[in-house]
């Protein structure tokens, strides 16, 4: 390449200035006890000119999965931008376990190209090397794609830091409202506006392959439900019975949404066929029936009823509409959110007084607490399992929250202004 | 053409590395990630507000609820006789709105909401007032009349509002 490589370190160091600029910040509260100690050698940027500090990036995708910790780049007694130019010992005396290298390139296209590679540092090895390619639009994502195949590689779980959030949130001036339904990478930063309203926006849900919300509006003065394509905003009403139009719930295949209408005298869950119109009523009860979340299988439902007289999550075979309690503990589990393993199940669960976000392991019936929080609601389990986001309340203000599945990771992320509610995870996106 | 010879020759050492060591094989994983265009767009919608003419009755047209119940108290049970008896002498339509408070999910307090609204219209049903000239809405937790999250702010949001 004929570009100058000395112009690379000069870059880094204006880029490292540049600060996150999203609606939500990223606080970290509680990390891994043991975590994975890798170092990220700053990139070579050759002179190409780029707006984002890509290992910046990276490193707080790592970091924010608290199972890694980060050697600050003062700490590096140098910065290989090659497998090549590893010196193993230098690392090993800093006790880095992983470190990654990498260049960038510029295609004839004008895209951006980051070679990259990671290597164990105790075993000597080069694990892989991977090109990605992206706009310089994209190269967030490019930097997300980066944090995904390390951690991938390193824990074995695919990562989901190229993901998106859909979610609610709210202003309020005296009695003038203002709702807005967002989008945000993962990590909280792009957030995009979706739609806006005076009137309440609730319940986002992605299609499965992440291209589409459904969600609640009463733009109409009444409950509605919608879907809306996120790059054309191609809209549809798909529903506006008398009652409640609520809940929407999209099946794993993409074809069907599950709802709760209460058209007929009381709220039941109904399935829209999306592409006929179809519309079937699977629940049959005087008590509320509400929430429902598709398993994995698209052949069961998971949703929330006070048949037993509280609130609790109940599980329904679609074929033959058998209906069968799986929750005990508590007197009040309600929203269930299902991981993509299909045995464990994120809801809001009322221990005392309190609301907290639980999990229950469906194979052993184990139920453990997983925030500490008061009013906390809307679980949404990331498209990998490892971890889940969550509403709660800071402050008197409505924000979101992320945990890990086990408990041991957490983080919070505050909006600049407003309430924040009602998260949902996006699937992977490719 | 320059960026295709560095690219073999970036592949032929990546061969060669991949040679000399006997790391996990990424062979069944594409070398190279493409990243789609992501951009979202916005829709701004015109949002209707029901058109809501005020009762002006000199009698409560707000009525409290238990926390998770929908049974009328007999204070409101007492209010809503009043409201039947004006409504029984005019064609005006009600408005029935259900809220409920921050406790317990959303969808489910929009359940709850509605809940309550129906208990009010029944009861008003009872008393001979024409079930079509109701309309009952819930607004779950959506539209708080208190802010805060203490036992007084929490009552005063498990209500039924007749408009």
């Amino acid at each position: 390449m004929i570009f100058l490589r000395q112009c690379s370190i000069l870059l880094i160091a204006l880029f490292m200035g540049s600060s996150a600029y999203g609606e939500l910040v990223i606080r970290v509260t509680e990390g891994n006890d043991q975590p994975t100690i890798i170092a990220l050698s700053p990139f070579d940027l050759k002179d190409i000119q780029i707006d984002e500090d890509i290992a910046a990036i990276v490193e707080a995708d790592l970091r924010r999965s608290g199972l890694f910790e980060l050697i600050p780049r003062q700490d590096m007694l140098a910065f290989p931008t090659k497998p090549s130019d590893v010196y193993y010992r230098d690392w090993r005396l800093l006790g880095v376990e992983y470190l990654v290298v990498g260049s960038m390139g510029l295609l004839p296209d004008g895209r951006y190209e980051l070679e990259f590679s990671l290597l164990s540092i105790n075993s000597q090895k080069l694990q892989f090397t991977h090109k990605v390619r992206s706009t310089a639009g994209d190269i967030r994502n490019l930097a997300h794609s980066v944090s995904d195949k390390i951690y991938k590689s390193i824990t074995g779980i695919r990562g989901a830091f190229s993901t998106r959030l859909a979610y609610v949130s709210v202003i309020r001036e005296g009695d003038d409202f203002t709702y807005r339904l967002q989008v945000a990478d993962a990590d909280g930063v792009r957030e995009s506006l979706m739609l806006e309203s005076k009137q309440p926006i609730m319940s986002p849900n992605w299609s499965p392959d992440g291209k589409e919300l459904a969600y609640v509006s009463f733009e109409t003065g009444r409950p509605a439900i919608y879907r809306q394509n996120l790059a054309s905003a191609k809209r549809e009403q798909l529903t506006a019975f008398k009652g409640l139009n609520g809940a929407p719930s999209w099946s794993p295949d993409g074809s069907t949404i599950a709802m709760v209408l209460s058209k007929d005298g009381n709220p039941e869950i109904y399935s829209l066929e999306l592409a006929s119109g179809a519309l079937t009523r699977l629940t049959r009860h005087f008590a509320i029936d509400t929430e429902p979340a598709w398993m994995p299988d698209g052949k069961h439902l998971l949703f929330t009823s006070d048949r037993g007289g509280t609130p609790q999550i109940y599980k329904l075979k679609i074929a033959d509409r058998s209906i069968e309690r799986i929750t005990f503990k508590g007197n009040y589990n309600a929203r269930a959110s299902i991981a993509p393993d299909g045995r464990t199940v994120a809801m809001v669960h009322r221990s005392s007084s309190v609301f907290h976000i639980a999990a229950l392991d469906l194979k052993t019936r184990r139920l453990i607490e997983l925030t500490e929080t008061t009013l906390d609601e809307s679980p949404s389990i990331a498209p990998n399992g490892a971890m889940l986001m969550y509403a709660t309340k800071y402050d008197d203000r409505g924000i979101l929250a992320a945990v890990s599945i086990d408990a041991g990771v957490k983080y919070n992320l505050p909006a600049k202004q407003g309430d924040v509610r009602e998260p949902a995870w996006s699937p992977f996106l490719r | 053409m320059k960026t295709r010879i560095n690219l073999y020759a970036s592949l032929l050492a990546l061969t060669i590395l991949a040679g000399c060591s006997s790391s996990p094989v990424y062979d069944s994983e594409p070398d190279t990630t493409e990243i789609d265009n992501t951009a979202v767009k916005t829709v701004q919608v015109e949002s209707v507000e029901v058109e809501i003419v005020p009762v002006v009755i000199d009698v409560p047209t707000v009525f409290y609820f238990d926390f998770d119940k929908a049974l009328l108290t007999a204070e409101s049970r007492a209010d809503l006789l009043e409201h039947a008896v004006v409504l029984a002498s005019n064609s005006r339509s009600v408005r029935l709105e259900g809220h409920a408070d921050e406790r317990g999910t959303r969808e489910y307090n929009m359940a709850l909401g509605e809940r309550r609204a129906t208990a009010v219209k029944e009861f008003l049903v009872m008393q001979g007032v024409a079930g079509d000239r109701i309309e009952v809405i819930s607004f779950g937790e959506e539209r708080a009349a208190a802010y805060g999250s203490d036992d007084e702010a929490w009552r005063l949001n498990r209500r039924v509002e007749l408009k």
